[in-house]
């Protein structure tokens, strides 16, 4: 965990009073709604449908089992006992009361945490690998970057009013599991020949109204010019980013309209005009950062236990929750794990008060008291030794948290959508809980194989439904809500194993269509798959989408 | 009519501290007139206008957020003001260019922010190197004043701190 200073602190404090003196402004009628609108939504407070929605950061997705519990905490006393974590590893409450949102924000401020640029035309929390600094294949660990960008942009007075709103990734692996080739800004964090650390930049990706796969205009800026370099980008973008039409503003528009080469050449010359300037990185910035990491101990454990190698043997179920929530780890002798937040009967990404208490007693006896929030809406734990496997084990399956379906259909990733959100035209939850429900069994869920399945409930695409293998994404004809369908999406990883946007089958669906159009989908894959390894996406990238088009219409007509 | 503040005090409770806005009718400022004029007005006409305002008169800059800040350079010399102009508060691009007038093309003059100037914008303003605001008219001048003590302390290098060094 990154541990705050002195400094740190007095500006998350000096933000809390800046938004009550505001919000008593507000309420007061000195501050009008539009005006009071630029600033909350900076604060993470949206106003809508049934009550406002506070969006709390996790920066990079980083929680300790004190902020779990100061989440418990605002959940009972402010909101209806429950939260909801987001596919940008933040977590939101749904019902608190306007008045009392700075009261909130001051308790989160007493465990080292905020809702600062949570929303808002503005540079929003940088998400990473919910794996950094732990998983086997990384290169470089993102996370001492990742809080260099949050503090570079945390209430930078230059990019506070953007176009639009603005997301950077960072990965540091040779898989990419942060999406960065879908962000505004994707870095990857790699090595040069001579071991230098550099960053790949990657631009103008992003889902939403016009999904894109970013564009790389530097395969390898040194270290020191990141926070220059990032710079030159928004500042760019700041000045000529469309303002005239919100549907075109986002920088992925400027990047096209402009091209992608005209774009970079913008960027380098105002890198080229800045760089070796006061914003250059020095080793001792780096270095007073990462100091502020808190590290976990690692003790000398042998590579595999052997009276877990022997339960797992007797214990199909254990297995088999080894094979898909357990994760390789670069320390021998432990594991990471993936307590699933993907349950029949509950949202994907909810979770009460009493089971984010638990979550944060489970962490401090298995994982040193830190987790991670994944982009996937499950929970992180990343420093669990192998011995402890089958007691963590019990313990999760006991909150209903050991469905072994990370990977599989049954981890279905959900915006809120139109139960609770205001920009939804169409229902995501009941939709996730048909299909869900539909594809219950395990057995089933293992037998398809790894298959993200993600759900949006408008064009905003908060479900990444555009890099699910199959997507799911809520459309409004005339007043009814309707469902369109892609196939191959994927938010990719493995170098051989890109990014790409789904394609749309045809024509949308009524709700309670979608589950037989989903089973066909399947049907028709597991049919045309050539051996068990390969996945729905695959199939799809082999055969193109005609075929699962042509049995879905001849089914449903 | 705006309200006028720098950092620390009400300059002009009624206006623009005695500059006038050229809107396209030369014949109504009078010689001896401090005056902001469009970009493209000062680059086509800044030698008349020079001659029209005379030796007790001054010139301003009036840009947009569309404007390149690089194009005043050559005129610093000759500007006692450049105001840098926000349609809307929404509207970031002024932070831009106020950055660039001090950082880039080391701008030491009066830098101001006009049009939708509201008190919480204040404190990112200052920042990003204005010196002088021409509050929106209903904006209260008191709470404008604390707004530049929002915070104490902040993370990142901006025009302010380049202003600072070179003070």
């Amino acid at each position: 965990m990154y541990q705050y200073t002195a400094f740190d602190q007095t500006i998350v404090d000096e933000r809390v009073a800046q938004f009550r003196d505001q919000t008593a402004r507000h309420l007061a009628g000195a501050l009008s709604v539009d005006e009071f609108r630029a600033l909350r939504v900076q604060n993470g407070l949206y106003l809508q449908k049934h009550a406002p929605m506070l969006r709390v950061a996790i920066p990079y997705g980083l929680v300790a089992a004190r902020h779990l519990r100061m989440f418990a905490h605002i959940a009972r006393t402010y909101d209806r006992g429950y939260a909801h974590f987001t596919t940008r590893q933040n977590i939101q409450f749904n019902w608190p009361e306007l008045a009392r949102v700075p009261d909130i924000l001051a308790d989160l401020a007493t465990v080292q945490m905020h809702a600062i640029q949570t929303s808002g035309n503005c540079v929003r929390n940088t998400t990473t690998d919910p794996f950094a600094g732990i998983a086997p294949d990384e290169v470089v660990n993102p996370l001492v970057w990742a809080e260099l960008i949050r503090q570079w942009s945390t209430i930078h007075p230059e990019f506070a009013f953007l176009p639009r709103k603005f997301k950077i990734a960072i990965s540091g692996a040779i898989s990419d599991r942060a999406a960065t080739m879908v962000h505004d800004i994707g870095l990857v964090a790699l090595t040069d020949g001579s071991g230098a650390i550099g960053f790949r930049v990657a631009v103008g990706g992003g889902l939403g109204r016009t999904p894109i796969i970013g564009t790389v205009i530097r395969d390898f800026l040194p270290w020191q010019h990141l926070i220059t370099y990032l710079e030159a980008i928004l500042r760019v973008y700041n000045r000529l980013g469309r303002r005239d039409n919100k549907f075109k503003a986002r920088i992925k528009i400027l990047v096209k309209e402009s091209t992608p080469a005209q774009f970079a050449d913008w960027v380098e010359a105002e890198f080229e005009a800045t760089r070796d300037g006061p914003t250059r990185l020095s080793p001792s910035d780096v270095e007073a950062i990462a100091a502020r990491f808190t590290q976990a101990n690692y003790h000398d454990l042998p590579l595999d236990d052997a009276d877990v190698v022997t339960f797992a043997a007797a214990s199909g179920e254990f297995a088999r929750w080894q094979r898909r929530n357990v994760h390789a780890h670069r320390v021998p002798g432990y594991a990471a794990v993936t307590a699933s937040l993907k349950r029949i009967g509950t949202p994907p990404g909810d979770i009460t008060a009493d089971e984010l208490d638990a979550v944060a007693g489970l962490a401090d006896v298995y994982t040193q008291g830190e987790l991670r929030v994944t982009h996937e809406q499950n929970l992180v734990f990343p420093n669990v030794e192998k011995r402890a496997l089958p007691a963590l084990w019990r313990e999760l399956h006991a909150l209903g948290m050991a469905t072994p379906n990370i990977g599989l259909i049954g981890n279905i990733i959900a915006c809120p959508g139109g139960d609770f959100c205001d920009l939804a035209n169409a229902v995501s939850i009941p939709v996730a809980a048909a299909i869900h429900e539909r594809f219950e069994s395990l057995d089933d869920q293992f037998d398809i194989g790894e298959l993200d399945l993600n759900i949006s409930g408008c064009i905003n695409a908060c479900g990444h439904h555009h890099v699910g293998h199959i997507g799911i994404l809520g459309v409004d004809k005339h007043d009814e809500e309707w469902y369109q369908v892609t196939i191959g999406g994927n938010q990719g990883g493995a170098p051989n194993d890109p990014a790409r946007i789904g394609r749309i089958i045809g024509p949308s669906f009524a709700r309670d269509e979608i589950p037989d159009v989903i089973e066909t989908l399947i049907r028709t894959y597991l049919e045309l798959r050539e051996h068990d390894d390969e996945r729905f996406v695959d199939v799809v990238a082999r055969v193109g989408i005609e075929p699962f088009k042509e049995r879905v219409y001849a089914e449903t007509d | 009519m705006p309200k006028l503040i720098d950092r620390h005090r009400l300059l002009d409770g009624l206006g623009h501290g005695g500059w006038i806005t050229f809107t396209g009718n030369a014949a109504d400022i009078a010689p001896g007139s401090r005056v902001l004029l469009p970009l493209n007005e000062l680059l086509e006409y800044g030698e008349t206008w020079r001659r029209h305002v005379g030796a007790t008169g001054a010139l301003g800059a009036r840009l947009t957020g569309a404007d390149d800040p690089a194009s005043v350079l050559p005129l610093f010399d000759d500007l006692a003001l450049i105001a840098v102009e926000f349609p809307s508060f929404a509207d970031g691009r002024g932070y831009s260019i106020a950055t660039l007038l001090r950082t880039r093309h080391h701008y030491r003059g009066e830098l101001r922010a006009v049009g939708d100037v509201l008190r919480d914008q204040l404190f990112l303003m200052a920042r990003a190197g204005f010196d002088t605001f021409a509050l929106r008219d209903d904006q209260h001048v008191d709470r404008a004043l604390a707004a530049f003590r929002d915070f104490s302390v902040t993370y990142q290098h901006a025009a302010d701190r380049a202003l600072a060094l070179a003070a």
